[in-house]
């Protein structure tokens, strides 16, 4: 018997969901108005009467204060009368749907005999009946996991999946002609490049049969872009130079010739890791989610950050983490919404989409997300990127890991099911207006108790020596982690002894399925009793898989029955190199025209109010940004708590002083003009981020995360190898090493023949060390008389800066660092704010030194007045007001404190740009002429208003 | 006089457990971290402590509800063992998803003919972290000793007090449980956003029961035991204590220790 319980907001409590459903129907532009109530429930299954279902819903499932319950039995669903039309909403078959989990277990408890349940919302709608197909696929439901039914619920149970009849599956290859195999490779969804459809070929000819269909999915996961990272680690091609491994001769290398002693593991685990103090290490790690969260915005943020979580839980031995980052880059989300190709999703619910998963994922894990950054800009309408990174602490030591022959494979966490299948290869290609109905299986749902549990678990395991290696099951799922952990030895599995959420799984997706929160161990055999009792006292699933033997072979197994059996040699070192070319014509310089006006005022408010610069806060809030109470400086700071911090600060061990600064660089709009250039300034924005508040610019770790267009067009593969360069002459430069990186290729869309693809993308994070917190700063003005000054030289760079953006002007000079003399500015700066000689410090960013007062002003509650002097007349106002030139500071000093902190900057740029006043106004003149003069008010509602939501 | 030994306990997805036991430690208490499992295992092995926490975090998931499900855990095996522990004198701290769970296993506000209670969802609809300033009532709880406003940080999306009957929320405030509520910046009890983050009426953000032992807060004061935690440390200077730490002390000291 299937019951549908209803629950709805009692009389008197408001309808938050159906208010927000509205809401987002008006925002989207859908044609109006909507009336929509919501209402929650459960369809429960098994043979109950009604008093039982009564007594689940008000033992557990309704709260009596603020709602009320109706129930249908089965044969009362057609029976509906509604004046307004019906949506019910709920998981598709298979989807993971934590709650009916947690419902099917407590009402077990209670001793119902409840046999299934599914979570189900229902709308009552009331609208323009045309639009409501709109209001459905936009608003209500995603139809990649989710599937809407208007009218009577037609179902009388709920689907259970059917069982799986063993079968191995063979596909012929060998002999086969080119098209034939880009078919099965193209049908398949193996995504396998004819060079290397071939080299398997030849492989399985050498052993005299055809490959099975899991083999073949091992192969193409492996040789995945997204594992293997092909391109960038192939030959290159770039305008008649031969380049082998651009990682290796750039990122990686440049770390390397540093030859620094504080790195522990780099470029070598799931995370990077770094000395922090006598006792410990700690690691970082940031990854895209991009394909995923393009087509459902929710699910994939929040498996985006679960899955970097569980990059420094696979790190070493298990590092705890202790706080996240997230970027996101979206098109402005006040693009009209009548302007979407198909299969986009609006900015504004995507932005609203991965706010929500980040904030579900992160929070629920009990991390603080401590740090981020938000890019609008009309080329990543479809193809959104969600960068999440995580920060973990790990005892030293227990930075390196090892796999010994017999140890047993042990995957612990969640079960496996069919979600994410295809994830690894699907984020190695393009998206088209069918990506959304194709690739709906690559979507994970993810469930952050579970790795919660997971997490408590391996610590625990950790400290108690019960296992030798771990590893995360990412893209790939299984055959990625066992695959990867048992390279150098060999592995057995038996794929039929893993836990699955349903039944009718082949072997096949079971070794592929990306389901979520899983870990996978190498447990010494004397362990494995000892760490299944662990597991078991926590409420978390722990299976022997198989073993690691000295085989070099993987071999598959399903009953007994082999079902794959590779060479490891083959499935690693195998794939052809791929040779890719790359050319790089640089844009033809251009002046820009500079306009003849005394007053700048209004172009601050617009640039205040651009996607980039204005106030996350709405973003911010949502995040819990200080549990585990090691935030000491939040991401919003000043007297209100409502300012834009450079780097937030957290203090990785209790008791300690020493801390940690996160912080980020990204400017795509720099990266259109040169990436070279831009390269150059991220790095640069990253670390003078964290230099701001305090960090030794000498223990400022970085990593790289590349997002570029298709790189099989060699200019576009041109653009990334001139970045890649400017990230290494940087780093070098600053002696800032990368210690990790990740890329994302193919972000780019085609529809009716026609290709939108982002601009170049590259995120560095950065993580530095600060000796002891006490000296950090903020970046809120604290003091009226106070001195303002200005560190770092100003250059008439304003090509691709915000005030050409907001100005609608083209051309100018992309900003540059200046290499020899950054790193002199940087290590002044922390000598003068370790001295406590600064009162706040804002780095120069996004709209130059214009933005950088008035937020320091807004933030403070205070005022300020700035003056150029003759020395500066040289320079047009726009230039001095608005450039973008790195490596700048604005400084707030005491009067007594100027002439010991500017003998720190002997030799360096450094000059006083103005004081602190306590009238609520920003001033700034240039000789005679006043460029800007607004009130904080203005400042700050232009500032505010836009992600006021 | 022995340290009172403080339980923390930890359930799947309570995530404050280690900064709550840290309080403990820091006001003069031990403190120990239990799972539930072990909890429900051996009921009794709540005689050995004084003290239990509930931290904050998102137990089970708080699916089906905030708290619910291991409110529900609670009541069926450890009603016993915890009527024992709070008749010889035991003190019982929820924060946040612990106050939840309080609440929803009906300890809180525990006194007879109030109705139901619940916290639900805020007026702002989403999960929320911010700054709040509040101002305690003292005279009932040992956890509250004075009307010194204190600032904590709130994070959550479900912190909103509802009472089932019209007139209970005046009954606990005359009974004197009401014993923390939101103010503004002039110390006047907030019923407006954002100064009270989720719209409870009467401002409630801490509540203990009829003999005060058991008390439930929704912001954290395990979040503010040291200077550094206050959002402004920058412009005000360190040499204040951080005012979560009170609360564990005074309940320390309320054990004689």
């Amino acid at each position: 018997m299937l019951w549908h319980l209803q629950i709805d907001p009692a009389p008197g409590q408001l309808d938050l969901a159906g208010r927000r459903i509205a809401a987002d129907a008006a925002e989207l532009g859908l044609p109006g108005p909507w009336t929509v109530g919501a209402s929650r429930g459960f369809l429960i299954e098994g043979p109950l009467d009604r008093p039982s279902v009564t007594r689940a819903a008000e033992a557990v499932l309704v709260d009596p204060v603020v709602e009320t319950y109706s129930m249908r039995g089965v044969d009362e669903f057609q029976a509906v009368a509604s004046s307004s039309t019906v949506v019910h909403v709920l998981p598709k078959p298979g989807v993971t749907d934590p709650e009916a989990e947690s419902a099917l277990a407590l009402l077990r408890d209670l001793g119902l005999a409840v046999e299934n349940v599914r979570t189900i919302r229902t709308y009552r709608v009331e609208g323009p009946e045309a639009s409501l197909p709109r209001l459905i696929g936009r608003v209500l439901a995603n139809d990649a996991v989710e599937q809407a039914v208007v009218g009577p619920l037609p179902f009388d149970r709920l689907g259970q999946g059917t069982s799986y009849r063993f079968a191995r599956v063979e596909v012929p290859i060998l002999g086969k002609s080119d098209a034939e195999l880009l078919d099965i490779s193209r049908k398949g969804q193996l995504h396998f490049s004819l060079a290397e459809f071939r080299a398997v070929e030849r492989y399985f000819e050498e052993l005299g049969r055809e490959p099975t269909d899991c083999e073949l999915e091992t192969l193409a996961q492996t040789w995945s872009e997204h594992c293997s990272h092909k391109t960038l680690r192939g030959r290159i091609e770039f305008d008649g130079r031969a380049i082998d491994n651009l990682l290796k001769q750039t990122i990686f290398g440049a770390t390397q010739r540093m030859g620094l002693d504080w790195l522990v593991s780099v470029f070598a685990d799931n995370a990077g890791v770094v000395r922090f103090d006598e006792d410990y290490d700690v690691c970082f790690k940031v990854e895209t989610h991009n394909h995923p969260s393009a087509i459902d915005p929710y699910g994939g943020a929040n498996t985006g950050l679960g899955g970097v979580i569980r990059d420094p839980m696979g790190t070493g031995l298990g590092a705890k983490p202790i706080c996240n980052t997230d970027v996101f880059c979206v098109a402005p989300p006040d693009t009209p919404a009548d302007s979407l190709p198909a299969g986009v999703l609006h900015p504004r619910r995507i932005l609203k989409g991965i706010v929500a998963g980040v904030r579900d994922y992160g929070n629920r894990m009990g991390i603080p997300t401590v740090n981020g950054a938000l890019v609008g800009h009309p080329a990543y309408l479809a193809n959104p990127l969600v960068f999440c990174g995580t920060v973990g602490l790990i005892p030293r030591g227990m930075s390196t890991k090892s796999v010994e022959p017999g140890d047993r494979i042990v995957a612990i966490g969640g079960r496996t099911g069919r979600d994410g299948i295809h994830g690894a290869t699907f984020s190695s290609v393009e998206l088209t207006s069918e990506s959304e109905s194709i690739s709906g299986g690559a979507v994970q749902i993810g469930n952050a108790i579970t790795e919660k549990m997971v997490l408590d678990v391996v610590l625990q395991a950790r400290d108690r020596g019960l296992f030798r290696s771990i590893t995360d099951c990412g893209a790939g799922g299984f055959s990625s982690a066992v695959g990867e952990m048992g390279a150098e030895l060999g592995a057995e599995v038996d794929l039929d002894r893993a836990p699955l959420k349903y039944e009718g799984l082949s072997y096949t997706e079971i070794w592929i399925s990306e389901a979520q929160e899983r870990m996978v161990l190498a447990v010494p055999p004397e362990k494995w009793a000892e760490l299944r009792a662990l597991c078991e006292s926590e409420g978390v699933e722990a299976t022997d898989l198989g073993r690691f033997v000295d085989t070099g072979r993987l071999t598959l197994k399903y009953h007994g029955e082999v079902v794959g059996d590779l060479s490891m040699h083959f499935l690693h070192d195998g794939r052809p190199a791929v040779i890719r070319k790359a050319t790089f014509t640089p844009v033809e310089p251009k002046p820009l025209e500079l306009p003849n006006q005394a007053d700048y005022t209004k172009d601050l408010l617009d640039i205040l109010g651009t996607w980039d610069v204005c106030s996350k806060e709405w973003i911010v809030r949502q995040y819990d940004h200080e549990v585990q109470a090691r935030t000491v400086v939040k991401p919003l700071v000043g007297v209100l708590d409502d300012g834009p911090g450079d780097a937030s600060v957290v203090l990785p061990v209790a008791g300690s002083m020493r801390g940690l600064a996160i912080s980020c660089g990204i400017n795509p709009r720099h990266g259109l003009i040169d990436p070279y250039a831009m390269a150059g300034c991220v790095i640069d924005e990253a670390v003078r981020n964290c230099v701001a508040v305090g960090a030794d610019p000498d223990r400022i770790a970085i990593l790289d995360n590349f997002c570029w267009g298709n790189t099989e067009r060699p200019e576009t593969l041109g653009s990334l190898v001139r970045a890649a360069e400017g990230c290494r002459d940087v780093a070098l430069a600053y002696g800032t090493p990368f210690i990790s990186g990740k890329d994302s290729l193919y972000n780019e869309y085609t529809h009716e023949g026609k290709s939108l693809a982002i601009p170049p993308t590259l995120l560095i994070s950065a993580m530095g060390q600060i000796p002891d917190v006490r000296k950090c700063v903020t970046m809120d003005l604290k003091e009226a008389g106070n001195l303002l000054l200005l560190v770092g030289e100003t250059r008439d760079e304003l090509g691709g800066s915000h005030w050409a953006m907001v100005r609608g002007l083209e051309g100018g000079d992309v900003p540059r660092v200046d290499p020899e003399t950054a790193p002199r500015i940087f290590r002044a700066l922390y000598s003068a704010i370790s001295r406590g000689l600064v009162r706040s410090c804002h780095d120069l960013s996004e709209g130059g030194l214009a933005v950088a007062l008035a937020e320091m002003a807004l933030a403070g509650g205070l005022g300020l007045e700035a003056g150029f002097g003759l020395d500066h007349s040289s320079s047009h106002p726009a230039s001095l007001l608005f450039s973008e030139s790195p490596t700048r500071f604005v400084l707030e000093v005491r009067p007594d404190a100027v002439a010991e902190l500017r003998s720190l900057f002997e030799g360096l740029p450094i000059g006083e740009v103005g004081t602190v006043t306590d009238t609520p106004r920003l001033v700034v003149r240039h000789s005679e002429t006043t460029l800007i003069d607004a009130p904080l008010s203005a400042l700050k509602e232009a500032w505010q208003a836009p992600l006021r939501w | 006089m022995p340290k009172p030994r403080a339980l923390v306990l930890r359930a799947p997805g309570t995530n404050c457990d280690e900064e709550t036991a840290f309080a403990w430690r820091l006001a003069g208490a031990e403190a120990e971290t239990w799972h539930i499992g072990r909890v429900l295992g051996s009921p009794d092995g709540l005689d050995s402590f004084q003290i239990l926490t509930l931290p904050g975090g998102f137990s089970y998931g708080d699916d089906l509800g905030s708290g619910k499900i291991l409110a529900s855990r609670l009541g069926t095996v450890l009603g016993d063992p915890l009527r024992r522990f709070l008749d010889r004198g035991g003190l019982v701290l929820g924060i946040c998803n612990g106050f939840q769970v309080l609440v929803k296993a009906g300890l809180l506000p525990g006194a007879a003919g109030l109705g139901h209670a619940t916290l639900t969802f805020n007026d702002s609809g989403h999960f929320e972290s911010r700054w709040s300033r509040l101002i305690p009532t003292p005279g009932l709880s040992p956890f509250l000793l004075d009307d010194e406003p204190i600032e904590l940080p709130v994070a959550h999306g479900e912190g909103k007090f509802v009472l089932a009957e019209d007139d209970a929320l005046a009954r606990l405030e005359s009974a004197g449980q009401v014993v923390l509520r939101y103010a503004d910046e002039s110390g006047r009890v907030a019923s407006t956003y954002p100064a009270n983050p989720n719209g409870s009426p009467g401002a409630v953000a801490g509540l203990c029961d009829p003999t005060g032992r058991v008390f439930g807060l929704m912001p954290h004061p395990e979040r503010h035991v040291d200077p550094l935690h206050h959002p402004r440390w920058t412009r005000r200077g360190l040499d204040r204590e951080g005012d979560g730490l009170r609360i564990f002390r005074n309940a320390v000291r309320a054990l004689g220790a």
